[in-house]
C-alpha cells in the first residue's frame, strides 16, 4: 500500500493541480491554525486567570464590610458597617475547627510617603497578621514576613516587594535597612514578590503596629483565612454561618447580602473551572467547524479531480486495475493534502503563540499561550480523519465509473 | 477459447430500452483472427466490451477458458481484464501525462510487477512496435499510427490470450492503418487470438473470419477465402 509508485501516481495527480491542490491544502491549514490559536489563547486566559487565582490560598476566605441594605431591630439602612479586633479575636475563637490560617488587615491608605534617602514613593500600607504569608502566598525572596513577634511586641519592622525595593534602594540589599513611613522609621526584615500583579504594590508592616503608630485603633478594615475540613459545598453553609455571627455583633440582618461580602476562593475555583470548560467546549466547536469547512473543501477538489479524470480511470480499469486500487489512490491523495496541509497549519500556529508568548508579557489575565502536545497530537489524528472523510465520496465514486462509459468516445 | 450462447444485451434509454444485442452465439477458437463487421448501431462495439468483460450482457451463457463469466465482482472482473485480455482502443486512449513507456508498463504495475522489471518488459515491446527511440515521448509528440503502436504494445505487454481491438484503425489514414494491420497480424502469428471490430471492409478482409452483424443479430459468419493477413 505505501509503495513507491502508488506514491508518485498521487504526487503526479497532485502536480497536475498545483493550484487548485494549494488554496485546498490551504483552507485545511486554516482550520487547524484557527484551531490552534484558539485553544493556545483559551489556554492563555486560563493559565492567566488560574495563576492569578493561586496567587492566593484557593481554600482561602475573605470577609469585606459593606453597607447595610436592610432596617433591622430599630436601625436604620444604608448604614457602614465597621470591623474591628473584637470581630478578629472573635470569629477566630469560634470557628477554630475550621480555621487554619487567619488574618485581619487593617489599610493605611497611601497618604503616607515611604522614603529612604532621597528616594520616596507611595504605595499602600497594610497592618497584618503572620497569617497572611499563608493566605496571600507571596514569595519571600529575601529575609522573612511580619511574624507573631513582631505583631506582639508592636515592633516597627516592614516588607516590601522586590518591585518596591527596587525603587527604593536601587542594587542595594534592602534587608535590616531603615526606612521612613510617614516620618515614622521602620526596619525592612523581608522582600516579597507576588505573582498577581496588583499583589506587588502593597507594603507590610505588623497589625498592632500599624493600628497604633497611624491612629487606627481597634480598626479592622477585613479579614481573611483559609478553610480546613469542609467541601466546596459546605463552605458556603459556612458562609451562612459567618454571616450570622456577624449580623449578631453589628447588628444587621443576617440576610442582607450587602452588609458584608464574603468571597470564598473555592466557590470560585468552581466557577473559574466551570467556565473554562464552557470556554473549552466552545473553541473546539469553532474549530471544528472551521476544519469541516476545510474537509469540504478537500472532498469538492477530490470530486472535482475524479470527475475530470474519469476517462483515465476508465482506462485503467480496462487495462487491470481494481476498484480497491482506485479508491484507495483517491483516498491516499485525499489523506495526503489534509495531513500535510494540516500539519503545516498546527506548526504555523504552534510558531503563532511561541512568538506571541515571547513578545507580550505575562500579566494577571494572559500568560504563556500554548497548545500542548496532548491536543496537537489529537488535531493530527482528526486530520487523518478528515482526509478520509473527504475522500470518501469521491473515491466511492470512482470506483463507480464502469470502463465501458469512461471509455465511450465523445 | 470463447463460447458464447443466445447472448442477449439491453440499454435503457429514458423509459424505454434499446435492444442492443438479439441472442448471439458463437465460438472463437485459440489463435483465431477474427473481426466484427457491422454499421454503427449494429451492436459490435457492445459485444466486444461484453467479451472483454467491460459490460455485463442480461441473458445467455458466455464462457471464457470453459469458465462461465457471470455475474463477476468489479474486482474479479478486473483480474481476468487483467490475466486474459489487451485492449486496443480507436482514441488510443493513453494516458496523456505518462510517456510511451509508462504508459506500456501501467498493466504491469497493477500486476504487482517491480519498477525495474516493468520498464525492461515496456522496452522489450517498444522494440517489438519499433518505437524504442520513443520511449520517453508523452503521447502529444506522437503520431496517430505512433500512438496505436504503443497502445498495442501496452496491450500485448501482459502476454494477453486475447487482444480486442475497438476500432484500431478508425483514428488513422490509410498507409497507417495497414501497418497497425500488419502489426495485429503479427501478433496473431505468434499464437493469440485477435478479435477486430471494425466497420471498414478493407480491414476485415485482413482478417481470417468475418462475423457479420447487423441490428444485434448475427448477419453472416464465415471464413475469409483470400485473407490478406495470409499474403
Amino acid at each position: 500500500m505505501f509503495s513507491i509508485d502508488r506514491w508518485q501516481e498521487i504526487f503526479i495527480t497532485i502536480g497536475k493541480n498545483k493550484l487548485r491542490s494549494a488554496l485546498t491544502a490551504f483552507s485545511v491549514a486554516w482550520g487547524i491554525f484557527m484551531l490552534i490559536i484558539l485553544l493556545g489563547a483559551g489556554q492563555g486566559l486560563q493559565n492567566g486567570v488560574m495563576e492569578n487565582f493561586e496567587s492566593d490560598a484557593t481554600n482561602g476566605m475573605w470577609i469585606y464590610s459593606g453597607i447595610t441594605s436592610k432596617e433591622h431591630d430599630g436601625l436604620q439602612s444604608n448604614r457602614y458597617i465597621q470591623f474591628n479586633n473584637r470581630d478578629y479575636d472573635e470569629t477566630k475563637r469560634i470557628n477554630s475547627e475550621n480555621i487554619e490560617y487567619s488574618n485581619a488587615t487593617v489599610w493605611v491608605w497611601s497618604d503616607n510617603l515611604i522614603t529612604y534617602g532621597k528616594e520616596s514613593v507611595n504605595y499602600d500600607i497594610a497592618g497584618v497578621y503572620s497569617g497572611a504569608q499563608e493566605i496571600e502566598k507571596n514569595d519571600i525572596v529575601k529575609g522573612r514576613f511580619i511574624n507573631k513577634a513582631d505583631c506582639d511586641e508592636n515592633k516597627k519592622s516592614v516588607v516590601i516587594s522586590e518591585k518596591v525595593r527596587k525603587e527604593l534602594f536601587k542594587d542595594k540589599n534592602a534587608i535590616g535597612e531603615w526606612i521612613s513611613i510617614g516620618g515614622i522609621p521602620f526596619k525592612v526584615v523581608g522582600i516579597y514578590i507576588s505573582d498577581s500583579n496588583r499583589d506587588n504594590d502593597v507594603v507590610y508592616v505588623p497589625f498592632s503596629t500599624a493600628q497604633r503608630s497611624f491612629s487606627l485603633v481597634n480598626r479592622v478594615n477585613n479579614l481573611s483565612f483559609t478553610i480546613k475540613g469542609l467541601t466546596t459545598e459546605e463552605t458556603e453553609d459556612f458562609e451562612k454561618t459567618l454571616r450570622k455571627q456577624f449580623a449578631m455583633r453589628h447588628k444587621f440582618d443576617p440576610t442582607d447580602e450587602s452588609a458584608i461580602y464574603i468571597h470564598n476562593n473555592l466557590v470560585s475555583l468552581k466557577q473559574i473551572n466551570a467556565m473554562f470548560a464552557g470556554i473549552s467546549a466552545f473553541i473546539w466547536l469553532i474549530g471544528i467547524g472551521t476544519i469541516i469547512a476545510g474537509i469540504v473543501g478537500v472532498s469538492n477538489i477530490m470530486l472535482i479531480v475524479v470527475k475530470e479524470r474519469t476517462k483515465e480511470i476508465g482506462i485503467r480499469k480496462a487495462i487491470g486495475a481494481t476498484p480497491w486500487s482506485i479508491i484507495s489512490d483517491i483516498l491516499m491523495e485525499a489523506i495526503l493534502i489534509t495531513t500535510v496541509a494540516g500539519y503545516f497549519g498546527l506548526v504555523l500556529g504552534v510558531a503563532a503563540l511561541e512568538i506571541f508568548s515571547t513578545l507580550v508579557p505575562p500579566s494577571d489575565f494572559f500568560r504563556s499561550p500554548q497548545a500542548n502536545l496532548q491536543i496537537a497530537l489529537s488535531a493530527t489524528i482528526l486530520l487523518i480523519i478528515c482526509g478520509t472523510i473527504a475522500g470518501f465520496v469521491p473515491a466511492r465514486r470512482a470506483a463507480a465509473i464502469k470502463p465501458i462509459v469512461a471509455l465511450r468516445d465523445e | 477459447m470463447i463460447s458464447i450462447k443466445n447472448l442477449h444485451k439491453s440499454y435503457p434509454i429514458g423509459q424505454s430500452s434499446l435492444h442492443a444485442l438479439k441472442g448471439i452465439s458463437f465460438d472463437i477458437n485459440d489463435g483465431e483472427l477474427v473481426s466484427v463487421m457491422g454499421s454503427s448501431g449494429s451492436g459490435k462495439s457492445t459485444l466486444l466490451n461484453i467479451i472483454g468483460l467491460l459490460d455485463s450482457y442480461d441473458n445467455g451463457t458466455y464462457y471464457l477458458n470453459d469458465l462461465l463469466m457471470e455475474n463477476l465482482s468489479e474486482t474479479k472482473a478486473a483480474y481476468y481484464r487483467n490475466k486474459y485480455f489487451g485492449f486496443v482502443f480507436q482514441s488510443f486512449n493513453l494516458i496523456a501525462y505518462k510517456n510511451a513507456q509508462e504508459n506500456i508498463a501501467l498493466p504491469l504495475y497493477y500486476q504487482g510487477i517491480s519498477r525495474k522489471k516493468r520498464n525492461i518488459m515496456a522496452m522489450e515491446y517498444l522494440d517489438k512496435v519499433g518505437l524504442r527511440d520513443w520511449a520517453h515521448h508523452l503521447p502529444s509528440e506522437l503520431s496517430g499510427g505512433q500512438k496505436q503502436r504503443i497502445a498495442i504494445a501496452r496491450a500485448l505487454v501482459t502476454k494477453p490470450k486475447l487482444i480486442l481491438a475497438d476500432e484500431p484503425t478508425g483514428a488513422l489514414d490509410s498507409q497507417t492503418s495497414y501497418e497497425v494491420m500488419g502489426l495485429l497480424t503479427d501478433i496473431n502469428k505468434q499464437g493469440i487470438t485477435v478479435i477486430i471490430v471494425t466497420h471498414e471492409r478493407e480491414i476485415s478482409e485482413m482478417t481470417n473470419r468475418i462475423i457479420r452483424l447487423r441490428d444485434g443479430m448475427i448477419l453472416e459468419d464465415k471464413p475469409v477465402e483470400k485473407s490478406k493477413a495470409n499474403v
